[in-house]
């Protein structure tokens, strides 16, 4: 037994201790080293294990008229979606809560598809914004796991297509627009603006998106919202205060689709210093519905989606003539009083041609007021003379008709106007130039094309002070100069006066603009597949000038008789409601429950659409005749 | 002085069963669905028979063990070799095991507990039969075959986790027994010969080593032999070893060497243990609150990973106090064995000391990446019927033996 002698024993005892004691002291620093030195690393892997952030969505700024009211709003919605991260188990989820919420259209199929795109990210299953199917799915949590309900503010139009070109619409940001950078700072998921205020000003409406986390299991499923400090508060959009007075729009809206349902067409109206009033194209898109409407839009004949006020391009015709009188004054080559050398006796022959006034009978001899009242083509065949081509082109581009009006929303077109005798030919071809065609430049035809919103704007600068202003939906007090027509106070007197003459007893007698003082010039211009292209443009009252309204509708009228819905629209912002003849247009108003607000629409897109298809070409140049 | 470490030792085992079944408790409590809930009632009931066993342990004479050890050393050899023959069935970690001998897909309990404290009694037997432990390695052959045969059973299952645990015994036992530093290296040197076989360069160095280790130490010629072929062999055979082996045990072998690389496979236990473990801090979570747990990321978390809530819900200090009480239980039968009354009893000690030591290395060790992963339990913490009613066993014979410690002719503590 030497072995297990006392020594002995005690001796293996000791040394059995000591490796123990070193194994446990091992043991201890690799503890110490994981839970003390590298504590906040495996917390990191660990919250990111089994906390899953999802984004709260900002609440997009509200866009407002110029007294506070809403033109977009945002409405409480609940997006609910389910996190899970197997096909098997989302399909099973997915069919448990349609069963459970007969009510909603779920469809499975279309969900799958969703969450094929962003397996990690909880997949939209429906949205609502009825908060009694977020208390029944909040009341039965238990047997829904994985069921998420996220707050998803909708965007809400209370007018509706009313404000369609002018708002534009929101759609959820695509990858492409992520790809792209076109809206810096937006993150995946986000809101943005797709045309309109929304596209011009998104970066001031959209706020940034807040992150809150939803606890899971290992297997995916979530537990309960985790309320700790890790989560980020959205930072809502901001307010944008706009220009536009929205019981005006909300007025035009109305009367046109009372009066002129089957016209295409647009009006738009603004201060004499460019601040927009009112911004209307018919017909229009509801921006509530946008993607839920497109491919009915896209294929509607009358294309909704074709902004008439900044993209459609027209004839100007004879509201044209005022540019040309302009010229004349300008370069000191007529007077308000100037008489042509030939009166008129219903057209005039030039060269081979013979140009007809578009009075058969004549109107004898005018002055230049004269000429405008009746819109005497006679008249401004001789003035063009006079001026020559150099001069019309020249003045043109001066007046700004070659360029964009410049108003802050996209996307506008370029109106069409030929800068010089060059570029003139360059575009048409030497052997489409003739002398003839200064005849057909000065009466508004031609080679000329015209947006609504720059036809306006230079209606604006000869009701003002003679200054081209760009057109403004939210900044400041003034537009940006742009262009200055070079005429004394007297001549824009005098221009003032002629088209106050147009409204008085002239083109536009009929109107009933007289009651307000209105000034303005009618025109009807021809495009070759379409019928007439009617105009007004006007301003009131004409001593000094408050609101300056024009309109186009593309076809089947002439300028004399859409006269009377500028005037009306002037009326109403001049006067208000209380007016006889306004009372009854705003009594229809009222029995009409606003647009957008009727039924539960959404403005959130669950899918990426493509880009809306271009609208078509413009209108197609116009013929001399 | 005798009743002192009896004291001790009840006192530590009575604090780590309680501890134990308080861990158990909290791992039943989770927000994801598992098998875990309830599983305390059960440790409960296994608790009252490892009292039972206990008691029943405590009760029999260290004659009558040493009298009976081949005996129940035979009966367990045949139940665990039943277990690879058809009559087993897969539990725990070691998925793909038979480690659980079931009849009729009743599972009746896992034999090799019971085969460890067998082997444990079987060697403290040869070894208290001589007078001087041998002094060559011939001389071993028997003691090493008492180990060997359970060890390659199973391995047959396949459960390398046990087969560690019968050759720490066996080590315990040897060294216990007085065998040389030298021989227990001579022995160990294949097995490390395999180890290095990795890299070519470490392997070489160890046999030069070797070489001049025999030289000091003069062993018999033909052992010296035996054991330099024995180490060139395993540095060769390690290839075909490798090629042998399981997928799931190369698996783990390879995401032990680096887990990363194995993040989403094998090394996910791995990696989700000792992420718990380490986000639990100084203090954890809080008892019962660990998120880790509650979410199901912990696997086995009531068994082969119990360690792990222990470390995100009590943090450091909890482990601590843990490895405190369990280094404790190991220094009192440490003692116990040092003053045993007669040298099987030691060696029987000494043996439930080589038992709890890698059981408790192996799982601790696992569950913070420092041990590859092996299915065995901690004892006290993993839920588990055969390896509690084992381990009771083993308690018992040492309350026993500190009984029983002789009062006389050695120093007092």
């Amino acid at each position: 037994m030497s072995s297990f002698t006392s020594w002995e024993v005690g001796r293996r005892a000791g040394a059995a201790t000591a490796v123990i004691v070193l194994v446990f002291t091992v043991l201890s620093a690799a503890f110490f080293r994981a839970q003390i030195v590298d504590h906040e690393r495996f917390e990191l892997e660990s919250s990111n294990n089994r906390l899953r952030p999802l984004p709260l969505p900002a609440p997009r700024g509200d866009i407002l008229d110029r007294n506070g009211l809403a033109i977009a709003e945002n409405v409480p919605g609940y997006a609910i979606k389910l996190l899970t991260q197997h096909e098997d188990s989302l399909r099973v989820m997915v069919d448990r809560l349609a069963a459970f919420l007969p009510e909603m259209e779920i469809d499975t199929a279309v969900v799958m598809r969703r969450w094929k795109i962003a397996k990690h990210e909880p997949v939209l299953v429906f949205d609502s914004n009825d908060p009694r199917v977020v208390f029944k799915i909040e009341e039965h949590r238990t047997a829904l796991p994985g069921v998420v309900v996220q707050q998803a503010p909708r965007r809400n139009y209370s007018l509706g297509a009313g404000v369609g070109h002018l708002v534009g619409y929101v759609q959820e940001v695509s990858r492409t627009d992520l790809d792209s950078n076109r809206y810096p700072g937006a993150v995946s998921g986000d809101l943005v603006g797709k045309l309109g205020i929304e596209l011009e000003y998104d970066s001031l409406l959209r706020g940034r998106p807040g992150i809150r986390y939803v606890e899971v299991t290992s297997r995916g499923r979530a537990i309960r919202e985790q309320t700790v400090s890790n989560a980020v508060r959205p930072i809502a959009g901001r307010a944008l205060a706009t220009t536009i007075d929205l019981p005006l729009q909300r007025f035009v809206d109305s009367m046109w689709r009372q009066d002129l349902p089957d016209m295409r067409g647009a009006l738009v109206a603004m201060t004499p210093q460019g601040a927009i009033l009112a911004y209307y194209s018919y017909p229009a898109y509801d921006p509530n519905v946008f993607i839920e409407t497109y491919r009915e839009n896209r294929d509607n004949p009358a294309i909704p989606l074709y902004n008439r006020v900044i993209q459609g391009r027209y004839p100007p015709a004879s509201p044209f003539k005022l540019a040309t009188a302009a010229m004349g004054l300008r370069r000191k080559l007529v007077t308000m009083n100037t008489r042509m050398r030939l009166g008129c006796n219903g057209g005039m022959q030039f060269g081979s041609r013979y140009f007809r006034c578009w009075k058969r009978e004549g109107h004898g001899s005018l002055t230049l007021t004269g000429a405008i009242a009746a819109s005497c083509d006679v008249y401004f065949y001789q003035l063009g003379l006079m001026l020559g081509e150099k001069a019309i082109f020249e003045d043109g581009v001066r007046f700004g008709m070659a360029d964009r009006s410049g108003i802050d929303l996209r996307p506008e077109t370029r109106p069409a106007y030929p800068r010089s005798l060059e570029s003139y030919v360059n575009s048409r071809g030497a052997s489409r130039w003739a002398r003839g065609e200064i005849l057909n430049l000065s009466i508004g035809q031609g080679e000329n094309a015209q947006t609504l919103i720059n036809m306006t704007a230079f209606y604006a600068a000869l009701a003002g002070d003679g200054i081209k202003r760009a057109p403004f939906i939210v900044q400041g007090a003034q537009g940006k100069e742009t262009h200055n027509l070079d005429l004394t106070g007297p001549e824009l007197q005098g221009l003032r006066d002629a088209m106050l003459a147009v409204v008085q007893g002239g083109t536009a007698a009929a109107s009933g603009g007289r009651e307000f003082n209105v000034a303005g010039k009618t025109g009807t211009g021809q495009m070759t597949s379409q019928a007439d292209i009617a105009w007004f443009l006007s301003f009131a009252p004409v001593e000094n000038p408050k609101i300056v309204v024009g309109i186009v509708v593309e076809e089947g009228l002439h300028g004399s008789s859409i006269a009377k819905y500028a005037v009306r629209t002037i009326g109403r912002f001049l006067i208000g409601p209380d007016t006889m003849a306004l009372r009854r247009a705003d009594a229809i108003l009222e029995d009409e429950p606003l647009l957008g607000q009727v039924g539960g629409v959404d403005t959130t897109p669950p899918i990426p659409l493509p880009p809306p298809a271009t609208p078509r070409p413009d209108a197609p140049p116009t013929r001399p005749r | 002085m005798s009743g002192r470490h009896a004291r001790a030792l009840l006192t530590v085992v009575i604090v780590l069963a309680l501890f134990g079944l308080a861990v158990i408790y909290s791992s039943g409590q989770t927000d994801a669905p598992s098998n875990a809930s309830g599983k305390w009632i059960g440790q409960i009931v296994w608790l009252g028979i490892g009292v039972v066993a206990a008691a029943l342990a405590y009760r029999t004479s260290f004659r009558i063990l040493e009298w009976g050890a081949p005996w129940l050393y035979a009966i367990t050899i045949f139940l665990l070799v039943l277990t690879v023959v058809g009559l087993g069935g897969a539990a725990g970690t070691a998925t793909g095991t038979t480690s659980w001998l079931q009849i009729g897909g009743v599972r009746l309990g896992q034999p090799v507990e019971f085969a460890k404290v067998a082997t444990i009694l079987m060697l403290a037997r040869w070894f208290a039969a001589r007078r001087e432990p041998p002094r060559t390695l011939t001389g071993l052959i028997s003691p090493i075959m008492i180990a060997v045969v359970p060890m390659l059973i199973v391995l047959k299952q396949p459960d390398l986790g046990s087969a560690m645990v019968f050759a720490g015994i066996l080590f315990a036992a040897l060294f216990w027994a007085g065998v040389g530093v030298p021989l227990l290296v001579l022995l160990l040197s294949p097995v490390v010969s395999l180890l290095l076989a990795w890299n070519t360069v470490l392997w070489s160095a160890w046999m030069v080593v070797l070489f001049i280790l025999l030289v000091i130490w003069r062993p018999f010629i033909l052992e010296a032999i035996g054991v330099y072929v024995a180490n060139s062999v395993a540095g060769v055979l390690l290839m075909v070893v490798w090629t042998k082996m399981e997928v799931y045990q190369k698996n783990r072998i390879l995401s032990f060497l680096n887990p990363e690389e194995f993040r989403k496979g094998p090394a996910y236990q791995a990696i989700q243990s000792k992420v718990a473990i380490g986000s639990g801090g100084w203090f954890g979570t809080g008892y019962t609150e660990g998120p880790q747990k509650r979410s199901g990321f912990i696997p086995e978390h009531w068994t082969d990973f119990v360690f792990a809530v222990v470390g995100e819900e009590l943090g450091f200090v909890g482990v601590m106090v843990a490895l405190g009480l369990l280094l404790a239980l190991l220094l009192v039968l440490v003692r116990i064995a040092r003053r045993a009354s007669d040298p099987f009893a030691s060696l029987v000690v000494f043996g439930i000391v080589g038992l709890i030591f890698t059981h408790i290395f192996e799982n601790v060790g696992m569950t913070v990446s420092l041990m590859p992963i092996t299915g065995i339990p901690l004892p006290f913490f993993s839920y588990g019927g055969s390896f509690l009613v084992a381990l009771a066993i083993c308690l018992g014979i040492g309350l026993r033996a500190a009984g029983e410690s002789r009062a006389s002719g050695y120093v007092d503590f």
